[in-house]
């Protein structure tokens, strides 16, 4: 494999000239028999493909308004050409959110509209070949399923959509991924996606209260299966091991330590990612959601807190409810779902952010903080974009912008914004979200990191910037990772709950 | 050639009307199962209601992405909205007093229209990404709006028609009661370009005005944890699984 580099930097950010089929040979690499039949997907691709592919598609055309609507009513206008971050990095058009789901939409046009299936060369129908499904995998893969072109769309259209029903569509012929799906298998078997068995995670966590105890000269706890706790922490299994993740865990254990309150993670539901959601999978995204609902019940808690994490907390605000009762309104057949709303504590929304919670007790004046422990660094705010276009915090829209901006202030001096253009709605994704934080698609992810990197680099020469906080596992795994190639530290990159960590004050309470 | 306008007219509109009531009928009937509207997004109906008329009326979505686009589109469907309110003066009578108000608005609106399908067609050609997603059908939707714009046009400035034996035509049809079309190439020309674009509405992009209305990423409330959202078909798996 040839080195990986950075592209450079655009002198004005122009929109890229197209280089058709610049990004075709970027391919993750694609799951075996065991990783696919482990989840119930055929262990190769079947021999019928076609016909179940098309069977498949009009199944999902009945199940998902989204799906149906969107096929019908892009014009083709261009307003989302411009908008993905890989296309701007790769300049493959296939790359530009139209054409991404015109992958899907000229078969659909063929097989389920009048015009394409008698005249399909004048509306672009394509018959469904091999190639265009080789095509299909390759390109729904160079998708993060961020959003931004949906911020753009006249009718909203949001290619995320498009994409989980081709991944959908092409894992149920047995063309599946094997980042995606070996992850999805181990959050099932083991209970996290890292496949972090439970003794491991003790282990861990122990460790944990030790360093704390040592920089600290405070007993943190990091309670695991702690029946009659208060607060269940549902966080991304990354917090537990990772750097600089872990070091925004220690945060969220100091604020429930500063506040008192009783806290527990469960060894059964150690993940708060939920990769069916990558994969547009309803079943996988419900089946690993209940785990969270099981854990809630077996250990009698009052509110369900989720740690730092983009997808996850999308899947918890916006699905949860959905998929288990968690929020008002369960279903009364719903045996489970009834237990948990009598056990939950409704005073409070279920679930909660971390920082919603962290903010609140803020509020209450419950934390006090030492904010020259954070001089040292010069902070900026990278807006994830499952919080920030698929999620909300507090009681308004667009507090999912606020609230962690607020923490920031109230435990550092420095804070920086970078260009409107490429925060809050308009954030651009890191470059690794939506399933494709694998080595095998490398090349892809530093070229779609491109953007942000543009506008950091700006308020690095500005400002002197020398932190780029954020609230997602996959953002903190992928810039840490992309940043040395930019030429940047990868200390750079942090948790809000990371700041909150080196700024509380643990004694006074 | 007034029984053959008539006749297709008829069937024209039948099909349009039948093609895009199945349509609308289909987005209704397809659950959203899930929560997913673009957020920040209103909390509550009035809020969607508001966005909903900000993205029909103003185009606030496109006017974030490009302001070229959006300056022709909106001139583009602007100008038509003001095209279609003055000619129902065709199928009213007494023609309504603000119908007659319009009129000389919505004579120049038909300029201006050409203009932005001409400036929308401009893009599509000579902008390299928009001409490499454009298929044939978008150039030639553009075309026909285009054709009929001008066909319509030239019977105001060009070679009169006349309009009163039109009027008289079409509420004749809407009575079911044959009346004689006056002979002008461009009225037919225009009438039977009208035509086509009714029968290919409920099969083509044409449907993004009935679409935008069924968006879920436009027309949801961001209410997820206050009001528990499910669809019929992803209830059935609650009883199946009993946990």
């Amino acid at each position: 494999m040839s080195e990986i580099t950075a592209p450079a930097y655009r002198i004005i950010p122009i929109i890229p000239a197209l280089k058709p089929g610049a990004m075709e040979s970027a391919r993750s690499f694609v799951a075996n028999d065991k990783i696919q039949e482990t989840i119930g997907f055929p262990g190769q691709l079947v021999d019928n493909w076609h016909d179940r592919a098309i069977v498949k598609m009009g199944e999902l055309l009945g199940k998902y308004r989204s799906l149906k609507v969107y096929m019908d009513a892009c014009v083709h206008c261009g307003a989302c050409s411009d908008k993905c971050h890989y296309f701007i990095g790769t300049q493959d058009p296939k790359n530009m959110p139209v054409a991404r789901q015109d992958l899907m939409r000229s078969v659909y046009r063929r097989y389920f509209t009048l015009p394409g299936k008698l005249f399909p060369k004048l509306v672009g129908a394509r018959d469904l070949t091999r190639e265009v499904l080789d095509e299909w995998y390759t390109y729904f893969y160079q998708c993060s399923e961020c959003r931004r072109c949906s911020v753009f769309c006249p009718y909203g259209i949001d290619t995320a959509e498009v994409t989980m029903a081709a991944r959908e569509i092409l894992d149920s012929v047995g063309y599946g991924q094997k980042y995606s799906n070996e992850i999805i298998g181990k959050v099932h078997k083991i209970g996290n996606n890292l496949g972090l068995p439970g003794p491991a995670l003790l282990d861990t966590l122990q460790g944990l209260e030790e360093d704390v105890k040592e920089a600290s000269g405070f007993d943190v706890r990091f309670p695991i299966d702690v029946k009659g706790a208060e607060v269940l922490l549902i966080t991304p299994s990354a917090d537990f091991f990772a750097e600089p993740h872990i070091d925004s865990l220690i945060g969220y254990a100091k604020v429930f330590h500063a506040t008192g309150t009783s806290w527990t993670l469960s060894s059964k539901a150690s993940e708060g990612g939920n990769f069916g959601l990558f994969i547009g999978n309803y079943e996988h995204m419900r089946k690993i959601a209940l785990r969270i609902r099981e854990a809630a019940l077996e250990l009698g808690v009052k509110r369900i807190v989720v740690g730092e994490c983009g997808h996850a907390w999308r899947v918890a605000y916006s699905f949860w409810n959905t998929l288990t009762g968690v929020g008002e309104g369960a279903d009364e057949n719903d045996r489970f779902a009834m237990m948990l709303q009598k056990q939950l504590d409704h005073r409070y929304k279920q679930p909660v952010h971390i920082c919603e919670f962290t903010w609140d007790m803020i509020e209450k004046g419950a934390l006090s903080f030492d904010k020259e422990a954070n001089d040292k660094h010069i902070i900026t705010f990278h807006d994830s974009c499952n919080v920030a276009r698929g999620s909300r915090m507090g009681e308004f829209a667009g507090g999912q912008f606020e609230i962690p901006r607020d923490i920031i202030k109230a435990v550092a001096n420095n804070f920086v914004e970078m260009s409107l253009a490429t925060t809050r709605e308009q954030t651009f994704c890191c470059g690794g979200g939506g399933g494709l934080l694998t080595d095998d698609l490398l090349d892809l992810r530093v070229k779609g990191a491109l953007p942000r990197m543009e506008v950091l680099q700006q308020v690095v020469d500005e400002h002197g910037v020398n932190f780029m906080a954020t609230i997602c596992a996959i953002c903190k795994a992928q810039f840490t990772k992309i940043m040395p190639i930019y030429g940047f530290d990868r200390r750079m990159v942090g948790g809000v709950h990371q700041l909150v960590s080196n700024a509380i004050r643990l004694g006074a309470k | 050639m007034s029984t053959f306008f008539a006749l297709l007219f008829c069937l024209a509109f039948a099909l349009f009307a039948l093609g895009l009531g199945y349509k609308i009928y289909d987005f209704a009937r397809t659950p959203a199962p899930l929560k997913i509207p673009t957020t920040p997004a209103p909390v509550n109906t009035g809020g969607v209601v508001l966005r909903m008329a900000r993205e029909v009326v103003l185009f606030e979505s496109l006017f974030k992405s490009n302001l070229w686009i959006w300056g022709l589109g909106w001139l583009f469907h602007a100008s038509l909205a003001l095209v279609l309110l003055r000619h129902l003066r065709y199928f009213t009578e007494p023609v309504w007093s603000w119908v007659a108000f319009i009129q000389p608005f919505g004579m120049y609106a038909g300029i201006t229209m050409l203009l932005g399908a001409a400036g929308l067609w401009g893009r599509r050609l000579f902008v390299e990404r928009i001409r490499y997603i454009s298929t044939p059908s978008d150039h030639l939707m553009l075309v026909l709006l285009m054709a009929i714009g001008l066909s319509g046009l030239s019977m105001t400035f060009v070679a009169h028609t006349d309009v009163i034996s039109v009027k008289g035509f079409f509420l004749g049809l809407m009575a079911f009661n044959w009346q004689v079309l006056p002979s002008s190439v461009n009225l037919y020309a225009h009438l039977f370009m009208v035509s086509v674009l009714l029968v290919i509405f409920p099969v083509s992009k044409l449907l993004h005005a009935p679409g935008v209305f069924f968006s879920p990423s436009r027309n949801q409330a961001d209410n997820p944890r206050e009001k528990r959202h499910i669809a019929a078909w992803a209830k059935q798996l609650e009883s199946e699984s009993g946990k």
